[in-house]
């Protein structure tokens, strides 16, 4: 069970928080003119990376925020949580 | 009985508490601080057990959580638990313990006759054997499921209780042994929580069962000194009993504790389950002594030499009369030298190396003991106990001696308990000269310590534990200086060479996996039929898989694979280790959350009324709602038929709280409704409710409801009782990480609000006497909302309709709901209101046309689809938009919402049956759509579904098929889903 760092209200364990999947995944600008490739792209595909990874995670039991989180997918190494809006942190090398 | 083998002095038992246990019927006397093996060793008892597969008689084979063999059950009735190891079943007054795996008794099982046909059990030999013809397996199973296995499973439920635990601490040490103990001590030193967990009674791990000293006195007394040292600390903590059997993510262990047994009832909690979170994790579990395979090494009277030195020293239990210890490493020596102080006969040490002539070695001969070097045990004798060894050297098995023993003492070297290490993410190395797998690259937060770590000096375990210990506590922030640990541990100096770990063959059996019945044989087996990759053979022989999961027998069987493939053992590679360490029961991982706790029940608050009228009670999610009102001798159909026809044509009642409801405020409310449904938003008036269709970016339906303005920044919305949580949670994503120019705050009230609704032609005289709102239709129109007072409540009411008749849905804070209820069931008494549940409700809204999300949509259908396009706005901007234009989203593939009739009607179509387009009794048949709603209909008096059609639009009028599981196809026509009041004048009357 992870233990994850919510920007807001600190660490906690995983069964408090709900998963979002892959992060800064961009809706197509003028997503109403966007392709069809383009837009189905923006909703079907995702890296499922090996290796670190920034994913978007819910503090449903705590502060209902949603924030952003870089984690490893092997090691499951947390190395940063950052809120909406902030600068995104390096991926560590 | 007398404890015959009960030797005159020593050990850590209360030689003034005796206590009495049962053994397969026959009573005999233990000492308090026995296991259940030490005290059937004191009586002489070594067979326990029938093996697994072959049902050979079996011994105590280990001192602790690695017994392959001694399996027991334990207690009576529901209280039965199976597959106990007696070597951790701690002895209680009155402890009645059974024997496994036999019929009719331990001594004389008739499954035995398969060791004598084992030449046909081979590795594989059920995949070969129990082929055809078809369905013959099932039988197979059944007898081979009856002849192998372990214990039973009780058939009672089980009458004790679990519990679950949470424990935080800055340095969470695992094992009490010499290097935990002065790990947790030199943590705690420097001001850190520490939490120390040990399986054992008490702390000293080998230092209870070895004879060190440190600082010139029993090691034991050190363990006692450091053990209150410990307990003085403010925010030190220990927990005896408790197995930590899984290490996970972030320095999260999960541990089960065991409860202290009792003599008399019940025990407040049998197992606890405690959740650890450590911020660094000093793993101290020690090492596992590692068997010999040699021919008959499986005969009762056979044991580790570790633990026959462990029933001496801790228990003052003497294993045997006359021993053979068989060793190829100098440790053996330690136990042999043990049992001899205990004042066993040690009749000779087998030692498979050359030339032993270390210090113990020298030892051994000082004391008289014979040692036969370069020799080994190449059989046993005796059938249910030892009776004697044969011994031979290693280079010519003819020079065979008889030595007559009744204990064969067995040491093969030590393996480090890797296993928490491994599920931390550690990978071992080998290390040839231990002939054992060690640390490799670092385990996240988990330094790892003393034995485990391979070291097996007495001295370094101390020092290594005692640094490991401060710098857990300094890397978890704790930097105060202490005092550093001064210990000298007076031990000689052991030879670290250790020979070979297989013995000569002669032909007989040599088990590896003593739980699971797998030889040597049977491995080189898998490698001569292709499974050369060590994760295949353990499948096909099943090696290592047994609840032990080859604490004893996986690293022999690696050097069995390494010889037969002709590859170095890393090379040949390791199996996984998997939590948990230790088998964990059920009850335990269930812990508080069995029968009504599984789940939580959610009730509305008019629930005990509806229990009280007898309604029959459905789930829906967490919820339980009425499904129907049964009077006596009345089915639920014809009672939902009664409730039906009461809403038709007078009024009914139904309790709608568990609906979902979000109260949504700020400044960008309108906008945020406008944008997450597909329907326009923007021109409703406060005052006024609209139906909302929610899709999600594939432009595919996910929720619907009636959201309702109450003032400019202020809405209501409803959500279906299901999508109430994925619904909040989602609008929450958008105004959280995209619609950050939005300022809204939305607050989930369902539990809020209790809400009543009144359905049916009868329903404005029902209310109008409770309340001071105007209900005029012309006042009070349907899809409007308001505010006003309701039996003396403060109340909202939204009048809409989710059954085709005159509706009003009644909102009251819900602390007053059972209050609304009744003045509602009152005010309705003249025109005899009828409460009505989710069945009658589910049949109301079919006849009127009215989805469900998730019976005429299943996330693949679209509002075209559903027949709403009409409502789907042309010209704002919502989720989903952008989906609707892909290809494949319009044209004739696409399914159609319709009604069906069927030509018969009273025929009922089963919900899920699949349509086909002609009558054909050739199969299979292509399929154009299925049913989602089907009910028999009280108002049209006929059947009704309603179904999903592919271009059913295109299809009104045709008949179409349905071949039924069980009975002739059923031909329906295709009709409008709307079948009640398509004009909507009752609903808007």
């Amino acid at each position: 069970m992870l233990l994850i760092p919510c920007p807001y209200c600190g660490e906690r364990a995983e069964l408090e928080f709900r998963y979002g999947g892959e992060a800064h995944f961009r809706r197509p600008d003028n997503h109403l003119e966007a392709s069809d490739e383009s837009w189905a792209n923006y909703l079907f595909m995702r890296k499922n990376p090996k290796g670190w990874h920034r994913e978007r995670w819910m503090h449903i039991a705590g502060c209902k925020r949603w924030f952003y989180v870089v984690r490893h997918t092997v090691t499951h190494r947390i190395a940063a949580a950052y809120k909406v809006g902030d600068p995104w942190p390096d991926l560590p090398a | 009985m007398t404890q015959d083998f009960r030797l005159a002095k020593g050990g850590r038992v209360d030689r003034d508490k005796p206590l009495r246990f049962l053994f397969d019927g026959v009573a005999y006397d233990g000492l308090a601080g026995d296991t259940l093996a030490s005290a059937l060793l004191a009586n002489g008892i070594h067979l326990v057990a029938r093996s697994f597969k072959y049902h050979r008689p079996r011994g105590i084979f280990g001192l602790g959580l690695e017994e392959p063999n001694a399996l027991v059950e334990t207690g009576i009735g529901a209280a039965v638990e199976p597959n106990a190891r007696a070597t951790a079943v701690e002895l209680a007054d009155g402890l009645i313990a059974n024997s496994q795996n036999n019929w009719p008794s331990l001594r004389f099982d008739i499954g035995a006759a398969s060791d004598l046909l084992s030449p046909l059990f081979s590795a594989g030999f059920y995949y070969k054997t129990f082929m055809g013809p078809a369905g013959a397996w099932k039988f197979y199973e059944w007898l081979i499921r009856r002849a192998a296995g372990v214990g039973r499973a009780p058939d009672l439920p089980d009458p004790d209780r679990y519990e679950h635990s949470y424990a935080h601490t800055d340095v969470l040490v695992i094992g009490a042994g010499p290097a935990g103990l002065s790990a947790a001590l030199s943590a705690g030193r420097a001001g850190a929580r520490v939490l120390l967990v040990d399986d054992q009674v008490e702390p000293g791990g080998q230092l209870l069962n070895t004879s060190y000293t440190v600082n010139g006195r029993p090691a034991i007394d050190w363990v006692a000194e450091a053990t209150a040292e410990l307990d003085r600390l403010p925010d030190a903590r220990r927990f005896a009993r408790t197995v930590a059997f899984g290490a996970y993510d972030h320095g999260y262990v999960a541990c089960v504790e065991r409860a202290v047994p009792v003599t008399q009832g019940h025990v407040r909690w049998r197992e606890r389950i405690w959740h650890v979170r450590a911020t660094e994790i000093v793993l101290a579990a020690g090492a596992i002594e590692r068997p010999i395979i040699f021919d008959g090494n499986d005969r009762p009277g056979t044991m580790l030499a570790s633990a026959a030195r462990g029933y001496a020293n801790r228990y003052g239990v003497a294993s045997g009369r006359r021993a053979v210890v068989f060793a190829n490493n100098d440790d053996a020596y330690r136990s042999a030298l043990d049992l001899a102080e205990a004042g066993v006969e040690v009749a000779a040490i087998v030692d498979l190396r050359p030339d032993p002539s270390g210090t113990l070695p020298a030892l051994a001969r000082e004391k008289g003991i014979r040692v036969l070097s370069g020799h080994a045990v190449v059989g046993t004798r005796g059938r249910a106990r030892l009776k004697a060894v044969e011994a031979a050297p290693i280079d010519d098995a003819s020079r065979r001696q008889v030595i007559e023993c009744d204990l064969l003492a067995v040491s093969g070297g030590w393996n480090p308990a890797l296993h928490l290490y491994a599920h931390a993410g550690g990978k071992a190395a080998y290390a040839k000269a231990l002939a054992a797998f060690v640390p490799g690259t670092p385990a996240d937060r988990m330094s790892i310590v003393g034995s485990a770590a391979g070291e097996f000096t007495l001295a370094r375990c101390l020092a290594d534990g005692s640094r490991a210990g401060a710098e857990a506590a300094r890397r978890a922030g704790f930097t105060a200086s202490q005092p550093s640990l001064v210990l000298d541990a007076d031990e000689p100096e052991a030879d670290a060479r250790i020979g070979p770990t297989v013995a000569p063959s002669r032909g007989g059996k040599r088990f590896v996996d003593l739980h699971n019945d797998v030889t040597e044989a049977d491995l080189r087996l898998a490698v001569r039929e292709g499974y050369r990759s060590v994760e295949h053979a353990k499948r096909y022989t099943t090696w290592g898989m047994g609840p032990d999961q080859g604490k004893t027998g996986n690293i022999l069987g690696l050097s069995v694979l390494s010889d037969a493939l002709g590859q170095e053992v890393p090379q040949v590679g390791t199996t996984t280790f998997r939590p948990p360490y230790h088998p964990v029961s059920f009850g335990a991982l269930a812990g508080r959350d069995t029968g009504d706790l599984v789940v939580p029940l959610r009730k509305t608050p008019m629930d005990s009324w509806h229990e009280k009228q007898g309604a029959l009670f459905e789930p829906v999610g967490q919820w339980r709602r009425a499904k129907a009102y049964p009077k006596p001798g009345e089915s639920m159909h014809h009672a939902a038929e009664r409730e039906v026809k009461a809403a038709r044509e007078s009024v009914g009642l139904f309790d709608a709280s568990t609906l979902g409801k979000i109260d949504i405020r700020g400044p960008g409310a309108a906008a945020l409704i406008d944008r997450v449904y597909c329907n326009a938003f923007a021109s409703l008036k406060p005052g006024n409710a609209r139906y909302g269709l929610m899709l999600g970016e594939d432009g595919m339906l996910k929720d619907d409801g009636v959201t309702a303005r109450l003032g400019p920044d202020h809405f209501h919305m409803t959500t279906t009782t299901g999508g109430a949580a994925s619904v909040y949670v989602w609008i929450e994503d958008w105004l959280q990480t995209e619609w950050l120019d939005l300022e809204v705050y939305l607050t989930s009230v369902t539990e809020q609000w209790a809400v009543a609704t009144l359905s049916g032609p009868k329903a404005r005289q029902v209310l109008g006497p409770l309340t001071d709102v105007d209900l005029a239709a012309g006042a009070f129109p349907f899809m409007a909302f308001r505010e006003g007072r309701v039996a003396g409540l403060p109340a909202r009411i939204f009048r809409v309709s989710f059954s085709g008749d005159l509706s009003y849905e009644i909102n009251v804070p819900a602390r007053h709901g059972l209050a609304l209820w009744e003045a509602l069931m009152e005010s309705g008494r003249p025109h005899g209101i009828t409460p009505y549940g989710t069945e009658a409700l589910h049949i109301l809204r079919a006849e009127k046309g009215y989805i469900v999300v998730g019976h005429e949509t299943d996330g693949t259908i679209t509002p075209y689809d559903l027949g709403y396009g009409a409502m789907v706005a042309k010209k704002k901007d919502y989720l989903g938009r952008r989906s609707l234009t892909r290809s494949g989203m319009t044209g004739p593939d696409r399914k159609h919402l319709v009604g069906l009739l069927t030509k018969d009607p009273a025929r009922v179509l089963p919900m899920g049956a699949q349509i086909v387009e002609r009558p054909s009794e050739v199969r299979p048949l292509p399929m154009i759509g299925h049913v989602t709603s089907s009910y028999m209909s009280p108002t049209m008096k006929r059947g009704i579904a309603m179904a999903l059609v592919k271009n059913g639009r295109e299809r009104m009028g045709q008949t179409v098929y349905l071949p039924m599981l069980d009975g002739p196809t059923v031909a329906a026509e295709i009709v409008s889903h709307v079948f009640y009041d398509p004009e909507n004048q009752r609903r808007d009357g």
